[in-house]
């Protein structure tokens, strides 16, 4: 203990020592901010304490949980870690030992010894060893994994290293002393067992680290708290300055670490020593190494980490305590991660959680931060959704006029082809400075005089003095002789004028031989002056720097000769003078003559004034007078002043001085100056030291040229250095060869001063011409100068600053940087001496086709246009002669661009040489016939559509082609009354006709879509366990099934497209089977007896009737009578076939008709066809034979004339067939309500209304079987097409997608039931059905009609409706689709098919109260179509709207045949049942098993509101327009009728006609029933002496042709009895809102008498 | 007809479907036919015709050898819509079923004299693989509904083909009153009867 207290005096004593000396320097700042520092100092070192701690600690924890491998190292280290700490304690007592010799160390108190103080110094000291323990092992670990202790010493001399300049930094210095600690660990294992004594104790003191151990021996062990701190400042400021004392200290320290380890060495055995131990130590004899397997593992997976792939918890990526946060759950924006696979995921983070320990790679959500994914999903292009509408503005495309691109058209025409082989020869042979920055003033005046002296040559070379004296005396001469020649007699006048004009030129030419003269001598005199200059300069500098001389050669001359010549020249030229100051001063003596004359006028005046107004002023002596008189006469004119004489004296003085100015003297001898180069240029040794330097740096400079092509580097030539007479020569060529024309050729001049290259000028070289060729091309000097500044402070002038020659610095004079390339550009000489130049007419033929099109130019890029202006300028300059024929194409080309404009249009045009291949400008073409004829053929236009032999001359295509068509053109606008008999319905027809148009106009582009099996036949893909035929093994299996099977299936007929077919290859196949109920002849005696004579009236046929009319009276109808023998007719486009004649009222023909088939204008294709009108008739006849009465005729043999009387008929359009492909089925024959002799079984007509709903026997029946063969494709293409072309529709976007799907899904499980949810309006939008149906008021007349019998009503409004002319939308709308119409555009249109007229019934319907639906099904003859459907009294009634008719929902002939679905204003219903005909089915729609709603609870009615008006205004229809129709189609068809009847008088029975006339409005009143045996009687007591056969036929209105059509086809007009007579009546019945119903009475009378 | 001023002009040809080249398939047989404009009228021979089945040589090359004869006059005003005759090559495949072999199209030479054309033939592809086997299965390849299709030009983009094979044809031409007419279709330098003439 005693050397304790020594230890502590001696402490406190140097403590002191070191204090005084630091309180000497330091300030009184220093010591604040030094407090402060160590403020700071401490908190760093705090936090970097915990943060450590945090670390570690977290680490031990990872590694608990992690690896055990580690953790056994971990244990390994802690050991050594003990291991060290032992030593180190050691070290530190022995160093004190060592230090400080007598004083006990201060380790030397073994912490065993010591007492558990309680003295901060120790805490301090326990809890730093404590930590530095803890550090150390999480180093020892890191550094054992990382780094392998490869060499001790190494390891060891390096964290010696380290520790120190880690003090030196002294931020902190513990962890890197900690670092230093695991090499010491790793050696201190192999000594463990050595070392293992005492450890335990003295792990728990800890040991003093370096820090400590200066507070040890710094500290001021005195209880004062005020010197506390002392120590620390001291220290901190140590580190920081490294002052000296500091310095000291650690030196101290640093060295007792050394000894430290030194010692340890020594303690811990031999291999410490291998320092000091002799080589022999090293070279030990030891047995190869090796490492065995295991351990080696062992080893590598100490070093090497292989990350997990597992996924990391969530917990060890995020700080302690810290729940992940899910930013996108709290509704924060997170971007969209980029892809990476899990595994890599987890991968990086182990790796990540392995090196860094802190947690900044991860976000709040545990995972990697990444940045989102930066790759969009669409492309960011805004789309151009209104094609129509107003663009945005920022998107609106700007015009910008078209730019070259610049490589384009420059190629030369056929380069490339065999002689498209072109060379450039750039030969660039030198370099001269005219002037350079390292110019002396003696190189200035030199290139001055160099430059004056070429100058001199030119001019004599050109030798101007002498031509003009050459001219002035030839001039001369002239005039003299003509004077000569006239000597005596007057001159001419053009003699006069000629004499004038040379005069004239004399002058002029004088005048330019003395200036001429002038320059000369004012350049021989600056050459002799600069030469004066240059030898002053040389004498001045006392060395010689260029090369010239001047001499000037002296050549005498012929002294009197030459004083007479120029006596002579003075003599003629002041004769000269004087005449010409004669003449000007007659001019000026006449001028001064005629002033004069008027001044002395004004004189007189202004005298006569004078005494005038004397006069005056003795009147009135008024002053304004005066003063106004005054200036009346206005200024005084200027008198004249006369000219003076010319003086010959003075004349002839100042020639006389011009001479002596501008010319040598006479007899002065000529002076010739010759420049050389002989001049020896002083060495540059003999230099001053100026001059030198400038030599050197011109020595030091080189020069290159870079020889640029059309802007492009083709080639530089070497780097030569200047030469001392700022000469540089090159001499290479260049051969270029060339694809683009030539549009520059640049030289660019570089100057290279050591490294820098610095370019100097840029030199552009004309384009040789094409004959300009290599080895005749001339070399040309071309200048060139560049504004750089360049100053020197040697001899160099510089360039671009000033400089004097004179001492004083006066005269200054700036000269740029200038000179001359010589090079030569000309084009190559092929082998075979070609030249291989472009060819020449390149710019001439742009000229040319310029002429032709002036934006032609612009685009072919030709010269010409730019210079436009210049050609102009310049042909008029050199007035070219316009009638030369050389000239016609410049002359052509400049009256084109007259006028001053530049003609270049503004605009781009594509096909700019379009008009060029023109053949006829488009004029003549429009005018000819033959080619608009073509054009409409190939435009489609309908009259033209294949029209055949387009004649091929103009003149044989006559004018009547176009008739039609420019008729058809002209009525669009004119509404033609005449063909339609009504003007409503005319302007509906146009109105009609406008809407096709512009529908077929829509869908034209769609027509001429192909599809793939429009073109190809393909086997349909089997499909495997699919619906149908097309399984995959069923096919394989057909290839083994019999040729020709037992039981044959039926198979589909191969599909024809219609496009490849012609006339004559489509038949219409008709089978008429049977019929049923026919009506029955009336036998005779059934007219009542009074009326007629009997037995007399009507002739009968057959016996067996007459037996049997008396029974007939009787209610029951015998069976035993032929009542009739009916066949059928069959028309189409006009051809009639018929069949057999069958007997009795259900006959059964079962035969085949075959009827050819025509399209209109030969066209086949499916649309053409589609549009077919032509309506195949069937009609019923009965055949009657008469017998030809033996009264009349006496004839001996058995005459019988047959008649046939129409019975009814069957109407089909053609285009159902072709859309059906086959009709099959029993039709209702149509038939008149009245059939004058026939009558029918009636026995269930009942009142009973729908009680009694006729089962079958209202009407006849037929069974037909339609189809067409070959079977043709129908038009289903287009309509598929259609369904592509999405309509336009504002509907919801989600109800139109529920309805596609609906009717997708519908389609899907009953792909023949139809099933409609959206349609199109008129304007082609889509519109969902249930906004159609709404209850509309029926007219109320109807109502008005029947107000009480509420079946009637509803009979006569479906009556109304049927009323209304029916007209496909198939043939309307060529196969284009079907369009729907809202019911008032119905009722405006009156016409429409069946849709339109069930939506009407329907609506009306709803609107008398009852429960109606729209059916949509199918039907025949129409197919798909659309019905009513309502339910009265319990059952369900069926309507056909088109008819009126009404069925029962059993009723065996209703023409229904499938229902698809049911439609009203809330919902659609898709019919799900077994069987779709409706006798089979339940009409309960709110049965889901049957009828599967589109509105259901999960998609509810939105609420559509209808597109319906809310009421019908009804107009009332004019009686008399109805009439007037009424005697217009009565009178057409009597026409017609008689037309029919070419060969045959027709003639008219008045009586009849007139009676029948009565007839109709009472059929009409009672809707065709019941009346017709009321009618008879009328009808046969009124004519009982003919037999009569007619019938009234009924339809509604819509043009006069379908009425011609239906009268036609009754033959009525057929019968060929000579004493035939005809009646013929029409009603027309109005019904409201012009709807007509035609009645037409139809009969043929024979007289029986 | 009044010769000095026709409306209509003639073109005759009369020539032959000489052979074919198809190196994979044998015993093919064709058809062929004349598509044409609407000015363009057949006045004598025959518009179509099929010829006989022809099978390969057995020595020297490996051409079908049909030699099947060609005659027929076309009168027009306009020769647009110049007629083209179409060839397809049919024959049997493995399974015997006669297939196409191949369609292609030629315009008839428009110069008078004697014209050899060689037509590549292509036929229609499959719409995938599955349907080429199951084609290849039951011998029916696709084909174009119609030959014709081979001449237009209109609703060709839907279609794939795949060429095989080549048939050669030779025509003789005769026109009359074509240059009448306004429509010159021999050069003057192309007049190689004429200048032989003038040398001889």
């Amino acid at each position: 203990m005693a050397s304790t207290s020594d230890i502590r005096d001696k402490l406190r004593r140097k403590h002191r020592a070191l204090r005084a000396s630091l309180e000497r320097r330091r300030d009184d700042t220093q010591e604040v901010t030094g407090g402060e520092e160590e403020e700071v100092a401490e908190t760093l070192r705090r936090s970097l304490r915990t943060q450590r701690q945090r670390r570690r600690k977290k680490l031990l924890e990872k590694m608990n949980a992690d690896e055990s491998w580690v953790e056994e190292e971990v244990a390994g280290a802690v050991v050594e870690e003990d291991g060290t700490v032992q030593v180190f304690h050691r070290d530190e007592r022995s160093d004190d030992a060592a230090e400080l010799g007598a004083v006990a160390s201060p380790s030397g108190r073994p912490p065993r010894e010591l007492p558990p103080l309680p003295t901060p110094k120790e805490n301090t000291m326990e809890r730093r060893m404590r930590e530095k323990l803890k550090a150390a092992r999480s180093k020892a670990e890191s550094l054992l994994l990382q780094e392998e202790p490869a060499s001790r010493l190494q390891a060891l001399r390096e964290r010696d290293t380290r520790t120190r300049f880690d003090r030196e930094a002294g931020v902190e210095p513990r962890p890197r002393r900690d670092d230093a600690s695991p090499p010491l660990a790793g050696r201190a294992t192999l000594r463990d067992a050595v070392r293992r004594v005492g450890m335990d104790a003295q792990t728990e003191t800890g040991l003093p680290t370096a820090e400590e151990s200066y507070n040890f021996f710094t500290f001021n062990f005195d209880p004062e708290p005020e010197e506390k701190h002392h120590p620390r400042q001291h220290k901190k400021r140590e580190q920081d300055k490294g002052e000296e004392p500091g310095e000291d200290e650690e030196e101290r320290q640093q060295d007792e670490e050394e000894e430290e380890e030194e010692e340890r060495g020594d303690e811990g055995g031999e291999d410490l020593f291998l320092i000091e131990q002799s080589d022999k130590d090293f070279v030990e004899v030891k047995r190869a190494e090796y490492v065995g397997y295991y351990e080696r593992v062992q080893r590598e997976r100490e070093l090497f980490f292989v990350p997990s792939t597992r996924t990391v918890p969530a917990s060890r990526k995020l700080p302690e305590n810290m729940q992940p946060r899910f930013l996108e759950d709290e509704g924060l924006y997170v971007g969209e991660r980029p892809v990476v696979s899990r595994t890599n995921e987890n991968i990086m983070e182990n790796r990540i959680l392995r090196q860094d320990q802190d947690k900044k790679w991860f976000g709040d959500d545990g995972r990697v931060i990444v940045l989102p994914d930066p790759i969009k999903e669409s492309p960011t292009r805004p789309p151009l959704f209104h094609m129509e509408g107003e663009l945005d503005p920022a998107l609106q495309t700007v015009y910008r006029k078209a730019v070259r691109a610049k490589n384009t058209s420059r190629y030369i025409t056929g380069a490339g082809d065999a002689q498209g082989d072109f060379q450039l020869d750039v030969d660039v042979s030198g370099l001269i400075f005219s002037h350079h920055p390292l110019f002396s003033r003696e190189h200035v005046l030199g290139a001055r005089l160099a430059q004056l002296y070429d100058q001199y040559l030119s001019k004599q070379q050109k030798n101007l003095t002498g031509l003009l004296t050459d001219k002035l005396n030839g001039l001369r001469n002239t005039i003299r002789n003509m004077l000569e020649l006239h000597a005596g007699q007057g001159l001419s006048q053009a003699t006069q004028h000629r004499i004038a004009e040379y005069t004239q030129e004399i002058r002029y030419t004088r005048q330019m031989r003395d200036a001429s003269q002038e320059k000369d001598r004012i350049l021989m005199k600056s050459i002799v002056k600069v030469w004066k200059e240059l030898k002053a300069l040389r004498e001045f500098q006392r060395f010689t720097n260029t090369p010239y001389k001047l001499y000037l050669r002296r050549e005498e001359v012929d002294r009197d000769f030459d004083e007479q010549q120029h006596k002579a020249e003075i003599q003629a030229e002041v004769a000269e003078l004087q005449a010409e100051a004669e003449e000007h001063y007659e001019k000026m003596m006449s001028d001064y003559r005629r002033m004069h004359e008027e001044w002395k006028r004004w004189r007189r005046k202004q005298k006569a004034l004078k005494t005038k107004k004397k006069k005056r002023r003795q009147t009135s002596l008024e002053e304004d007078e005066e003063e106004e008189s005054e200036e009346e006469l206005g200024e005084e004119p200027p008198r004249p002043e006369q000219p003076q004489e010319p003086d010959p004296e003075a004349v002839e003085q100042q020639v006389r001085e011009k001479a002596a100015r501008i010319r040598r003297k006479p007899g002065e001898a000529v002076l010739v100056p010759e420049l050389t180069a002989s001049c020896s240029v002083t060495p540059s040794d003999q230099c001053p030291r100026a001059e030198f330097a400038r030599r050197q740096d011109v020595s030091k400079r080189s020069l290159f040229i870079k020889v640029l092509y059309n802007g492009k580097v083709v080639s530089r030539t070497d780097s030569r250095s200047l030469s001392a007479d700022f000469r540089v020569h090159f001499g290479q060529i260049f051969n270029l060869k060339i694809v683009n024309w030539p549009e520059s050729i640049e030289l660019q001049v570089f100057e290279t001063v050591g490294t820098s290259t610095t370019q100097m000028a840029d030199v552009f070289i004309p384009i040789p011409e094409a004959s300009i060729l290599t080895g005749r091309a001339p070399s040309e000097e071309v200048e060139f100068s560049s504004d750089q500044r360049v100053m020197f402070n040697h001899e160099g002038v510089g360039s671009g600053v000033p400089f004097s020659f004179e001492s004083d610095g006066s005269n200054r004079l700036t000269l740029l940087t200038s000179g001359k390339v010589s090079c030569c550009v000309s084009w190559a000489v092929g082998e075979d001496n070609v030249p291989l130049a472009p060819p020449i007419a390149h710019p001439t033929g742009a000229i040319h086709s310029g002429i032709r099109q002036m934006d032609a130019i612009a685009c072919i890029g030709a010269s010409g246009v730019n210079d436009m202006k210049k050609l102009r300028k310049w042909a008029a300059d050199s007035r070219l002669d316009p009638n030369d024929p050389n000239n016609a194409s410049v002359m052509q080309l400049l009256s084109m661009v007259s006028g001053g404009e530049e003609n270049v249009p503004d605009y781009f045009r594509l096909e700019q040489l379009q008009e060029e291949f023109n053949f006829v400008p488009d004029e003549e073409l429009d005018k000819s016939r033959r080619f608009r004829l073509l054009r409409l053929r190939s435009q489609e236009v309908g009259e033209f559509r294949n029209y055949k032999n387009v004649p091929a001359l103009e003149r044989e295509v006559s004018d009547k082609v176009f008739q039609e068509y420019e008729k058809r053109l002209r009525e669009r606008e004119i509404v033609d009354t005449k063909d339609h008999l009504d003007a409503h319905r005319a302007l509906v027809a146009k109105y009609l006709q406008k809407v096709r148009e512009s529908v077929i106009n829509r869908f034209l582009i769609a027509k001429h879509h192909f599809l793939l099996s429009d073109l190809v036949v393909e086997e349909e893909v089997p499909t495997i366990g699919g619906p149908g035929t097309g399984v995959l093994g069923l096919n394989l299996f057909k290839l083994a099934e019999p040729k020709r099977p037992l039981k044959p299936r039926r198979k589909e007929r191969k599909k024809v497209s219609a496009q490849n077919l012609s006339d004559g290859d489509i038949k219409l196949l008709l089978n008429v089977i049977r019929a049923y109920d026919l009506p029955v002849r009336k036998p005779q005696s059934s007219k009542p007896p009074a009326t007629s004579k009997p037995g007399r009236s009507f002739t009968e046929p057959f016996p067996a009737a007459q037996s049997s009319h008396s029974t007939i009276q009787g209610s029951d109808w015998p069976m035993n009578q032929v009542l009739i023998r009916p066949f059928v007719e069959v028309t189409f486009q006009r051809t009639v076939l018929q069949t057999s004649t069958a007997e009795g009222p259900n006959p059964c023909w079962n035969e085949e008709l075959l009827l050819s088939f025509t399209a209109p204008n030969g066209d086949y294709s499916t649309s053409s066809l589609q549009s077919v009108k032509d309506e195949v008739f069937i009609n019923v006849f009965d055949e009657v034979v008469h017998d030809v009465s033996k009264g009349e005729r006496d004839w001996n043999g058995f005459h019988a004339c047959v008649e046939k009387h129409w019975l009814g008929s069957v109407k089909i359009p053609f285009s159902t067939i072709y859309l059906q492909s086959r009709i099959d089925g029993t039709f209702k024959v149509e038939m008149p309500p009245v059939l004058l002799g026939y009558s029918k079984e009636r026995g269930l007509v009942s009142e009973g209304g729908y009680d009694a709903i006729r089962s079958l026997s209202e009407g006849a029946f037929i069974t037909l079987f339609i189809t067409i063969e070959p079977q043709l494709v129908p038009g289903e293409t287009i309509r598929e097409k259609m369904k592509d072309v999405k309509f336009e529709s504002q509907e919801d976007e989600r109800l139109l997608l529920a309805s596609q799907f609906f009717e997708r899904d519908a389609a899907q499980h009953f792909p023949a039931r139809p099933c409609l949810t959206t349609v199109i309006d008129i304007n082609g939008k889509s519109v969902f059905v249930t906004r159609y149906i709404r209850p509309l008021n029926p007219p109320q007349e109807l109502l008005d009609l029947a107000p009480n019998a509420s079946q009637e009503a509803t009979e006569l409004v479906a009556r109304y409706v049927a009323l209304i002319p029916s007209l496909p939308d198939t043939v309307s709308f060529a196969g284009v689709c079907d369009l729907w119409s809202t019911c008032d555009q119905f009722l405006t249109l009156l016409a429409g098919d069946e849709e339109e007229h069930a939506v009407l019934l329907c609506n009306y319907f709803l609107a008398m109260g009852k429960k109606a639906w729209l059916i949509i099904g199918t039907a025949i003859p129409e197919g798909h179509s659309a019905y009513v459907l309502t339910y009265e009294q319990n059952r369900y009634v069926i309507w056909n709207p088109s008819s009126g008719q009404y069925y029962g929902q059993y009723d065996t002939f209703c023409p229904l045949q499938a229902v698809g679905c049911l439609i009203n204003a809330d919902n659609v219903w898709f019919n799900l049942q077994m069987y779709d005909a409706p006798a089979r089915m339940s009409f309960d729609v709110s049965k889901s098993k049957f009828w599967k709603p589109f509105f259901s609870r999960a998609f509810s009615h939105p609420g559509l509101s209808s597109v319906q008006p809310e009421e019908l205004v009804y107009q009332r229809t004019d009686k008399a327009a109805a009439a007037e129709l009424q005697d217009r189609i009565e009178k057409i068809l009597r026409e017609k009728i008689m037309e029919w009847r070419p060969r045959h008088p027709t003639r008219w029975n008045r009586y009849c006609t007139s009676t029948l006339r009565h007839f109709l409005p009472k059929l009409e009143r009672s809707g065709g029933h019941d009346v017709a045996e009321e009618h008879r009687l009328e009808l046969q007591s009124l004519l009982g002496d003919y037999r009569i056969s007619g019938f009234p036929l009924h339809m509604p209105f819509s043009e006069i042709r379908p009425i011609i059509e239906a009268v036609y086809s009754t033959g009525v007009h057929n019968v060929e009895a000579s004493n035939v007579e005809f009646a013929l009546a029409a009603y027309v019945h109005p019904y409201p809102n012009n709807v007509l119903s035609v009645w037409i009475y139809l009969a043929s009378l024979i007289r029986t008498r | 007809m009044a010769t000095s001023n026709p409306s209509v002009f003639l073109l005759m040809v009369n020539g032959q479907i000489e052979t074919a080249n198809f190196p994979e398939y044998d015993d093919l047989y064709c058809k062929y036919c004349f598509v044409y404009g609407h000015d363009w009228a057949p006045t004598s021979g025959l518009e179509e015709g099929i010829s006989q089945i022809a099978s390969k040589g057995r020595e020297s090359s490996h051409d079908l050898v049909w030699n099947f004869p060609l005659e027929i006059t076309f009168k027009s005003t306009n020769p647009f819509g110049w007629p083209q005759i179409v060839v397809s090559v049919y024959g049997p495949d493995t399974f015997g079923n006669d297939v196409v072999r191949g369609y292609g199209a030629v315009h008839i030479p428009l110069t008078p004299g004697r014209h050899t054309r060689t037509i590549p033939m292509f036929v229609p592809e499959s719409t995938s693989r599955l349907q080429k086997l199951t084609s290849w299965l039951m011998g029916r390849r696709p084909e174009f509904t119609d030959p014709k299709v081979v001449a237009q030009g209109e609703g060709r983009e839907v279609t794939r083909v795949h060429s095989q094979g080549f048939v050669t044809l030779q025509f003789n031409i005769v026109t009359k009153d074509m240059k009448k007419l306004g429509y010159d279709t021999v050069s003057d330098t192309q007049t190689p009867l004429r200048v032989r003439d003038k040398l001889s």
